[in-house]
């Protein structure tokens, strides 16, 4: 064990790891927006919306992540059509292809999260609401998106998890997070395993705070339902 | 049934553990993803330049060999922890690389060379033909000094862990913003999508893919050599291991007496580039 | 469509090799994991500390940390760590790992992690009632074990054991650097070689939805087996 060099490598790989959590919250961020919207139309009594819903969550959570992001990177860049409209603006920022496969892969599982979080509320809420006289609007807003943000917490978080861990594949297609830079300093040093433990200690410690902040939040909205 | 038993055992430990078999036997690391030093074809067989000068020196040699195919950017960490004994992979001999493993001779000289698609701006710069960076002249120099200027801030793409990072990040092309990748396939596919302004590696990995992909891809500026360009390729051997160099050194200076190496090259570069 | 072709010109005959390979990886791993599972789930749920920590370092770590690097440092440095233990015994020759064990061993410790969360969950489900009872009846501890607790453990475990499957299933995409060739590293090759990235690995998007859509079929079936009689 080359302790110096890992002694060394740290500064640089917690540098990095800016860049991970940018590509995290981003995707995240992007992912809820689409998980919702997809869960949605799951919900709908439209066939078509609904067998879309079905069929996007099924393709992003039965396929592994580092094919999208290939598809989209590699892919969708050898389209020369494609290159020339105003899409190739964003699809030439391997960033942004990152942050668009992640998005679509997460979006998937956040999607399927809500779904099992609207249809475990109880219908006796909804129906006390509706006797209540409350229009159906507030009924959805008031109501079942706060008792889905509860239900689905643990699972969500979980998500989050595995999308951090997700975000090492942003490696693959040349950009420089954690797991980019550690391969980098590898290239020079040879040395994978040294480097690798301690990457891979800031990953574990980033888990431990996102799950632990998930317990905390869970405590917050812990009323009984 | 104990009879059973240890026939399971046993099939259990050869399964898992097949122990290494007798010392005669060598394996030759390579990426195959390195046309035309090394590749694979469509039946998913290693070819190329290397691939077939490993049978020759093995023959050479004496010595039972397999060709495993290992990614680049694990080939060294590999040799060192023995999923092989040797490395064949258009390996530069480099003193950075020295400091984990030893080379035999060099067998090949590898010419690297700048690309840029058909069209760009810096297609046919005005420079000299070959800097060699080792003592670098003032018309040397000058050549550099056009390549820093018009690369400028541009997005250059290598292979990771390779001479041409090496040289691009050591400045004497100035401010260059460097993208790496792990092979030089995907340095070609964005050189031709537009991704990077150019990219560095040997000039034959470029003509081959311009060759066989039809791309108007092509070669700029000098060819290097010299410096963190190193003293042309060798086969990568661990430190420990000095009797196979030897044998490799030995059966390298035959192949070389007997033309073997260069009719090879010419085969599959369309010149000598043995050395 | 010639690029699939079966024999020299296409890439269909390596393509359809590399899908068994991602099976057979996937499979083997998913049974190490298993292996993996019976050992860290008791630890787990034991009183003792030591033991309890142990098997949560192991959850923990494995789960926290990107797959890729698992298979990384399992590949650079599991030879290693299997010489030095052999080294103990007085062992002290090359031990070689083939690409296969490698592969399915790297991942197989992956699968094991979320195996023994899944066990862990399915054990603490199971009504305290039921040990009391087998106990009260006087059973004997392996038969308690096997003949109670163990198929009530299956029936809570299968469902969540499929998505370990499906975990498992799309993690083994990620060994390429031990130099297997699965799907996702034939792919790779072929893309590279053809100058097609997309349709290859669209190809292998395709691949993996349709081994998720088989094997969920046959995990479905197996889910209504272990139900009956509930």
């Amino acid at each position: 064990m080359d302790i110096e060099l890992m002694i060394n490598s740290f500064p640089k790989l917690l540098i990095a790891t800016i860049t991970t959590l940018k590509l995290l919250s981003l995707s995240l961020f992007f992912g809820l927006f689409i998980g919702l919207l997809f869960a949605i139309m799951r919900l709908s009594n439209n066939i078509f919306l609904n067998k879309f819903s079905y069929c996007y969550s099924y393709v992003f959570r039965g396929t592994p992540l580092l094919v999208q992001i290939f598809i989209i990177y590699f892919g969708l860049g050898q389209i020369e059509y494609l290159r020339s409209t105003i899409f190739w603006i964003i699809l030439r920022e391997p960033y942004w292809c990152a942050i668009i496969a992640f998005s679509l892969n997460t979006g998937a599982y956040t999607s399927e999260i809500l779904r099992s979080a609207f249809q475990t509320i109880k219908p006796g809420f909804i129906e006390a609401g509706k006797s209540l006289g409350i229009p159906k609007k507030i009924i959805f807003y008031k109501i079942q998106i706060p008792i889905a943000i509860k239900q689905s917490l643990p699972a969500y978080g979980n998500e989050i998890i595995l999308m951090l861990k997700g975000t090492s594949l942003a490696s693959t297609v040349t950009l420089m997070d954690l797991t980019g830079v550690a391969k980098y300093i590898i290239s020079t040093t040879f040395s994978p395993i040294e480097v690798f433990i301690v990457a891979g200690g800031i990953y574990l410690f980033m888990t431990f705070i996102v799950h632990n902040l998930i317990k905390l939040l869970e405590k917050k909205f812990g009323y009984q339902i | 049934m104990i009879k059973l038993k240890k026939f399971g055992l046993g099939l259990i430990i050869s399964l898992f553990l097949s122990l290494a078999a007798n010392a005669d036997q060598i394996k030759i690391g390579t990426e195959g993803a390195y046309p035309p030093w090394n590749s694979k074809d469509a039946s998913g067989n290693l070819i190329g330049f290397e691939v077939d000068l490993a049978k020759e020196l093995c023959k050479i040699m004496k010595h039972d060999c397999t060709i495993v195919e290992q990614d680049w950017d694990g080939m060294i960490p590999a040799l060192m922890s023995r999923k092989f004994d040797a490395i064949m992979a258009g390996m530069s001999i480099t003193d950075e690389r020295k400091k984990k493993i030893n080379f035999s001779q060099g067998y090949a000289d590898e010419v690297a060379s700048l690309a840029v698609m058909k069209g760009s701006k810096n297609e046919g710069l005005s420079t000299l033909s070959a800097v060699n960076l080792s003592e670098i002249s003032a018309d040397e120099q000058a050549t550099l000094d056009v390549l820093t200027k018009a690369f400028k801030g541009k997005t250059i793409g290598v292979q990771t862990a390779t001479i041409h990072q090496n040289f691009l990040e050591s400045g004497l092309m100035g401010d260059v913003k460097v993208r790496t990748y792990k092979t030089q396939d995907e340095v070609n596919l964005d050189l031709t999508a537009g991704r990077i302004d150019a990219a560095l590696a040997a000039a034959v990995a470029f003509s081959d893919y311009a060759e066989k992909s039809g791309k108007a891809v092509v070669l700029t500026g000098p060819t290097f050599a010299g410096g963190d360009f190193g003293n042309g390729v060798g086969v990568g051997i661990r430190k420990s291991d000095q009797k196979l160099i030897n044998d490799f050194n030995a059966a390298i200076d035959k192949a070389r007496d007997e033309g073997i190496i260069s009719k090879l090259a010419i085969k599959h570069f369309g010149f000598d580039a043995s050395m | 469509m010639e690029l699939l072709a079966f024999g020299d010109t296409g890439w269909g005959d390596e393509l359809f090799y590399a899908t068994l390979m991602t099976v057979a990886v996937s499979v083997t791993a998913m049974f190490i994991g298993f292996i993996f599972a019976l050992i860290f789930t008791p630890l787990k749920l034991s009183k003792n500390k030591f033991l309890n920590l142990i098997g949560n370092f192991y959850t923990t770590v494995i789960r926290g940390v990107p797959e890729l690097l698992v298979i990384y440092l399992f590949f650079f440095g599991g030879s290693g760590a299997i010489m030095y233990v052999a080294s103990i015994f007085g062992y002290n020759e090359y031990i070689e790992i083939n690409a296969f064990i490698t592969g399915s061993f790297s991942i197989g410790i992956i699968s094991g992690a979320y195996s023994t969360e899944v066990f862990r969950g399915a054990i603490q489900s199971i009504d305290k009632g039921q040990f009391e009872a087998s106990k009260v009846l006087g059973l004997k501890k392996k038969i308690q074990f096997f003949k109670v607790i163990m198929p009530q453990m299956l029936r809570l475990a299968v469902p969540n054991l499929s998505n370990v499957w499906q975990i498992t299933l799309k993690d083994t995409s990620l060994i390429s650097v031990t130099g297997l060739v699965e799907i996702m590293r034939q792919s790779y090759i072929a893309a590279g070689s053809t100058r097609d990235p997309l349709f290859f690995y669209s190809f292998a998007a395709i691949l993996y939805l349709l081994l998720t859509f088989f094997s969920m079929k046959l995990i479905n079936k197996l889910e209504i087996k272990y139900s009956r009689g509930f």
